[in-house]
């Protein structure tokens, strides 16, 4: 095949006179018998682990499908219809109570209210995670500070909007969670960010003060927080001074988070070679525009599955607000329970699975997004 | 502009034609310098004046103190002792004056340093945009000019991840240049780089002196300190042990150390 001038291989002296063209790769056994062979049925010792866990699969899983889906109650008005002997989860309780899950005590006639809302959140969602929207700038500024007045003003009402005022002590469901998480993950994002920046900051002070606040927050509980927040406050604070129950929660999750992701953001930022620095102070870039135009972009990319794995922590945490009195989506599941009408045994589990599966849907997008970014950021090399 | 444009039609000619040193302008003077790392004293007794227009080449072995050296020049270290002035301004603690400097002072590292989350175009654009404050479309236009001086304008959108080492140096180079420094600084532009791609960007650099750029070079290439340098520096110890126009520094070293290393170097 090689054409080699001096003919024998075993030659010293070789000198190549035509340069071999690219080759396509040599074709590979694909197709799914393929693969079944060599990854599972390789071996004896492998065969029988592929039945042991196929068996062990079907075990598990043959009795939560049969409990969940085949076993499951779907039609029905009341508790009785889903009192079966042998029967599963039950389905017509969670279409029935659906609008509670989701509102919690919001008055019925007002739902339109957080409809809106959650149009509105999820357009300018869109626009700002899908790449290649234009006006970035505009969206970003109109989620993080437009649309959370927005969102109090509409859900809230009363005073000059004209609406019927609902008090935050009626909000409550998804909608109380949704509330609790975005607030906690967008407004704990920037704090998180300039807590790890003064952590590694040269100014001692400033060193200190976020050492000091990351430990403080990090080595508390959240329940602790929450609790500090809506039984403890109100005693350290002057007579009369009253804050919102639901601010107070807001205000704990925010700092409780910001102090972890200040710590995942710390670690971006010590991974970024010490040239990158270099780069960008020896081209005359400040401080604040080399941090925000070179080691920030860099850092926070590294550090994307740290920041949602501490969202979906908070996202999950946000149960945790039940201690103080708020009704979130797992709040109302668990109240549900107690529906007149809708008494059977099956009741509580069926509100537990239907909780954990909203949970789990948005969970999983956030996971799936962060990976979708991960890769749309990247340029293929690092530093 | 014209200085480039001179620049291009010169580039073919080589020789010294361009190369004036001025008499009367200092780019850089350095007196009485000291510096620490911790207890180690990194440097002592740095003494040198540099004019306008110089090409220097500073050699020695390595841990003699040679980058730190330049590296004091635009502050990325701080000196203890001493004074270095910079175009007339005194480096000192005070940020203002440090910008200043660096705003006048490009510097090309060994190890490139390009932002890689940054295209070659916006690596170009950012300092002249966020720095001087140039017009975007302004700062593009620039920046394509050196792009092309340097020989890759075809490259001006891609990712320094994709470029090969020697076009990633030469984009350093031309980033360094759309400041329009008056000094240029460089750590070793060529010891990260394989042999084949070492030329492509001593040609560059070469190019840059026949300009009349006053330049400071750490470097292990003595065909360039031959070519384009007026004063070879030798360091070793965190002292400048010897100091010669090149063809004596080559031809007739004195210091017993930089014969050794020079007998180490040049086969």
């Amino acid at each position: 095949m090689t054409k080699i001038t001096s003919g024998s291989t075993d030659s010293i002296a070789i000198v190549r006179t035509e340069m071999v063209p690219d080759m396509p790769p040599p074709v590979r056994a694909d197709g799914i018998v393929f693969w079944l062979r060599n990854n599972l049925f390789d071996s004896v010792g492998n065969t029988i682990l592929t039945f042991l866990s196929l068996w062990v699969v079907y075990y598990a899983l043959s009795g939560l499908l049969g409990y969940v889906f085949i076993d499951a109650i779907w039609q029905g008005t009341t508790g009785a219809d889903c009192r079966v002997e042998g029967s599963g989860v039950c389905w017509p309780y969670i279409s029935d109570r659906l609008n509670f899950f989701i509102y919690g005590f919001y008055p019925s006639t007002e739902y339109w209210r957080p409809n809106i809302i959650f149009a509105l959140g999820a357009i300018l969602l869109f626009l700002l995670a899908t790449p290649g929207v234009p006006l970035k700038m505009v969206w970003g500024v109109s989620f993080v500070v437009v649309f959370p007045v927005v969102t109090f003003f509409l859900i809230n009402g009363g005073g000059f909007t004209g609406l019927v005022e609902v008090p935050t002590e009626k909000w409550g469901g998804l909608m109380l969670t949704l509330v609790v998480a975005v607030t906690g993950i967008v407004a704990s994002f920037p704090l998180g960010v300039l807590l790890a920046l003064g952590r590694r900051s040269k100014m001692p002070l400033m060193r200190s003060v976020c050492v000091v606040f990351i430990e403080l927050w990090r080595g508390v509980p959240l329940i602790t927080v929450l609790f500090m927040a809506s039984v403890m406050l109100p005693l350290f604070l002057p007579e009369g001074t009253n804050f919102d129950k639901l601010v107070r929660a807001l205000v704990g999750v925010t700092l409780f988070t910001a102090a972890y992701t200040a710590e995942v953001v710390r670690g971006g930022l010590q991974a970024i070679d010490k040239g990158q620095y270099e780069a960008a102070d020896a081209l005359g870039l400040n401080y604040v525009q080399s941090t925000s135009l070179i080691i920030l972009p860099q850092a926070l990319k590294l550090v994307i599955p740290g920041i949602v794995n501490n969202s979906i922590s908070l996202f999950k945490d946000t149960t945790l607000v039940s201690i103080v009195g708020l009704v979130d989506l797992l709040g109302s599941v668990r109240a549900g329970s107690a529906t007149e009408g809708w008494s059977a045994p099956s009741i509580p589990v069926t509100g537990y699975f239907f909780a954990a599966a909203v949970f789990w849907v948005f969970t999983f997008t956030m996971s799936r997004y962060s990976q979708y970014m991960e890769r749309h950021l990247d340029t293929g090399h690092k530093s | 502009m014209a200085k480039n444009a001179q620049a291009k039609n010169n580039s073919d000619t080589s020789g010294a034609t361009k190369m004036e040193v001025s008499d009367t302008e200092v780019a850089v003077e350095i007196t009485n310098m000291a510096k620490w790392f911790g207890e180690f004293n990194v440097l002592k007794d740095i003494n040198f004046k540099v004019m306008k227009g110089e090409r220097i080449v500073i050699a020695g072995p390595s841990g003699s103190g040679k980058s730190t050296l330049i590296r004091c020049i635009n502050r990325l270290e701080e000196h203890q002792q001493g004074h270095i002035v910079v175009n007339g301004i005194e480096l000192t603690s005070d940020l203002k004056k440090i910008d200043e400097v660096r705003r006048e002072v490009g510097m090309v590292f060994q190890h490139f340093n390009l932002f890689p989350h940054l295209t070659i175009l916006q690596n170009l654009t950012l300092a002249p945009i966020w720095v001087r404050k140039t017009p975007k479309a302004e700062a593009e236009e620039i920046a394509m000019h050196y792009l092309e001086r340097v020989k890759i304008p075809e490259q001006a959108l891609k990712y320094p991840g994709q470029l090969s080492g020697g076009q990633q140096q030469r984009v350093a180079i031309a980033r360094s240049l759309c400041m329009n420094p008056e000094i240029m600084l460089f750590d070793e532009p060529t010891s990260a780089l394989d042999p084949e791609m070492i030329k492509e960007v001593l040609d560059v650099m070469v190019n840059l002196a026949e300009d009349g750029m006053t330049m400071l070079c750490v470097t292990h290439e003595m065909g360039f300190a031959r070519k384009v340098a007026n004063r070879v520096m030798f360091m070793d110890e965190g002292q400048i042990i010897e100091q010669n126009e090149p063809e004596e520094f080559f031809s007739n070293p004195k210091h017993e150390r930089t014969k050794l290393f020079l007998s180490q170097i040049l086969h």
